[in-house]
């Protein structure tokens, strides 16, 4: 792997940075990993995984079972440690390292979607997507419906619930409970959207909808997904990183790294032969 | 596809049948003393069960007729009093030890709660005895209260502790990624959804309270007069069943029995209405 050059630098400005990305380019970075090392108890999980993703990209994680995908987007927002894990080496957002945050704030600036919906369920619509608000504070009515509706509208699910915003959350299907837990995330209007196999508890119709949806959502936000889903990767991705065994193997933009991967892992991975 | 070895396959199937006829038997063996318990006490109680058994207060010895009011506001007291000492201990301790609770000292509070609840009831009254009404000087509602309110903790604590750990950890998780601080997460959307289960704790808690008789004696003494001063003696369903069944007179006891009686029924409702709250605990939360 190649060494990675460390500049002081503002977060606006393009600057050309060379990491163990495979192919050098100008970018714009809105996070930044360098020599990250996760652990739970004295198992490491993750092997000094420097990436930088690119601001308003869609970023794709694969890999096979085990291999450290979820541990490293749960490091992006101090969600980790709140399983106890514990993790070394330094996560910029903007620039900022995110432990000298209060975790609480970076988690409103870096917003998590979960594998299974999981709505709150004493809640109603209305009052998942308004949770996060609420919960921090934001009591106004006017407000507070109006950043509801932006957020449902935004995760295509304004027109499915405009008339049952007062019923429960888990009486949607799985697909409108996902994309309403992406509204709820939408809500604290965060910059940065994590997301941990948004698709993979869905069938192909919702999933399709959830994919478009990351498609749309990449113009305002900078998208972080996990996937077990190759050709979803390929679907809805910029950029994809191979992990494997905790380490990243391989970064680069999607299509390059379907077509012609460098490292022979990676090709193995992609055309089938393990994981 | 292959058929079952018929030999065999009946010898299941009998087995089965025995088992599942002696599981019936035992529930019938079980539930018969309950049937037993509550005609018995109606067939006995039930000329005394009246309107003035609920409205008048006793007849002083030697007349007969007049009710229990008093009792059944100073068991409504004590229960009141009880849980307004009990109740906020436990759900907090609860709460701790289902979220905070992998350390030593909440270990150590977890055992002791379990002694607790082992602990013979008179000797909670005994404690009461000694903390309250000494100091006081005074056999008091208070005494009688603090003394089935350390009665409801172990219940209370652990079933609070349980229902919230059965909050799947998905919630949390979920709700701390939207930037909301522990205490909110655990108060605005973990006891939210563990409610049903915790007031099902609080009113199994309440039941257990309401028949204790033992802790009373000592502690709120019991009182042949109106009272809800809590200052002072105040009379008791349970105690009341307590001195009127040894008493020599027949239509005390009489009387007695329809005490038990209604405590039975009101114990009776308390369960029921627990089986209504928990009706489809798991529908609401998408598991």
């Amino acid at each position: 792997m190649q060494e990675m050059v460390i500049e002081e630098r503002r977060a606006d400005v393009p600057l050309i940075i060379s990491s163990n990305r495979t192919t050098e380019r100008t970018m714009d970075v809105k996070v930044a990993t360098k020599n990250v090392d996760a652990f739970f108890g004295k198992t490491q999980a993750l092997h000094g995984i420097s990436l930088d993703v690119p601001r308003n990209t869609v970023v794709a994680i694969i890999g096979p079972s085990g291999c450290g995908k979820s541990t490293f987007l749960r490091c992006l927002n101090r969600m980790h440690e709140v399983a106890g894990g514990t993790r070394t080496g330094t996560i910029m957002v903007d620039g900022d390292d995110i432990d000298h945050y209060d975790p609480v704030v970076l988690r409103r600036r870096v917003g998590m979607v979960f594998q299974k919906p999981n709505p709150f369920p004493t809640m109603s619509i209305f009052d998942n997507v308004a949770a996060g608000l609420r919960l921090n504070g934001m009591v106004k009515k006017n407000t507070l419906s109006e950043t509801v509706e932006r957020s449902l509208r935004q995760a295509a699910l304004f027109d499915e619930v405009k008339d049952i915003l007062d019923r429960s959350g888990v009486s949607l299907s799985g697909g409108q409970q996902q994309r309403l837990c992406i509204a709820r995330a939408l809500a604290v209007d965060p910059e940065v959207i994590l997301m941990d196999e948004p698709a993979s508890a869905l069938d192909p119709i919702a999933t399709a909808k959830i994919e478009e949806l990351i498609q749309a959502l990449k113009k305002n936000y900078t998208i972080i997904i996990v996937t077990h889903n190759m050709q979803q990767a390929a679907r809805v991705s910029d950029e994809t990183a191979f992990f494997y065994l905790g380490e990243l193997i391989e970064f680069d933009e999607t299509d390059r790294l379907f077509t012609s991967p460098q490292k022979k892992q990676t090709e193995d991975y992609i055309t089938g032969r393990f994981g | 596809m292959r058929m079952p070895n018929s030999k065999r396959y009946y010898w299941r199937k009998s087995k089965n049948i025995v088992m599942t006829v002696l599981c019936l038997l035992s529930v019938l063996i079980a539930v018969i003393p309950l049937f037993l318990i509550f005609s018995y006490a109606l067939s006995q109680g039930i000329g005394a069960l009246n309107l003035d058994f609920f409205t008048k207060m006793p007849k002083p010895v030697g007349e007969s007729g007049g009710g229990m009011a008093n009792a059944l506001v100073g068991t409504a007291i004590l229960i009141g009093l009880g849980s307004l000492f009990g109740l906020p201990i436990s759900i907090f301790t609860g709460i701790y030890l289902a979220e905070y609770g992998e350390n030593p000292f909440a270990k150590t509070v977890r055992f002791l709660t379990d002694v607790l609840s082992g602990i013979p009831s008179i000797v909670v009254g005994v404690v009461a005895y000694i903390m309250v009404v000494l100091p006081m000087k005074q056999f008091s509602a208070f005494a009688g209260g603090v003394a089935l309110g350390i009665l409801m903790i172990p219940t209370a604590t652990r079933t609070t502790e349980e229902m919230i750990r059965l909050v799947p950890h998905s919630f949390r998780e979920a709700a701390l990624a939207l930037g909301i601080p522990r205490w909110r997460v655990t108060l605005r959307i973990v006891l939210p959804t563990a409610l049903k289960g915790i007031t099902t704790g609080i009113l199994l808690a309440i039941a257990r309270a309401a028949g204790e008789t033992a802790p009373l004696l000592f502690t709120a003494l019991g009182n042949r007069f109106w009272s809800t001063d809590i200052g002072h003696p105040i009379a008791s369903l349970t105690v009341f069943i307590y001195d009127y069944a040894k008493a020599p007179f027949e239509d005390w006891n009489r009387q007695a029995w329809a005490a038990a009686f209604v405590l039975i029924f009101f114990i009776f409702i308390i369960n029921l209405i627990f089986r209504f709250v928990t009706r489809g605990r798991y529908a609401g939360n998408g598991h």
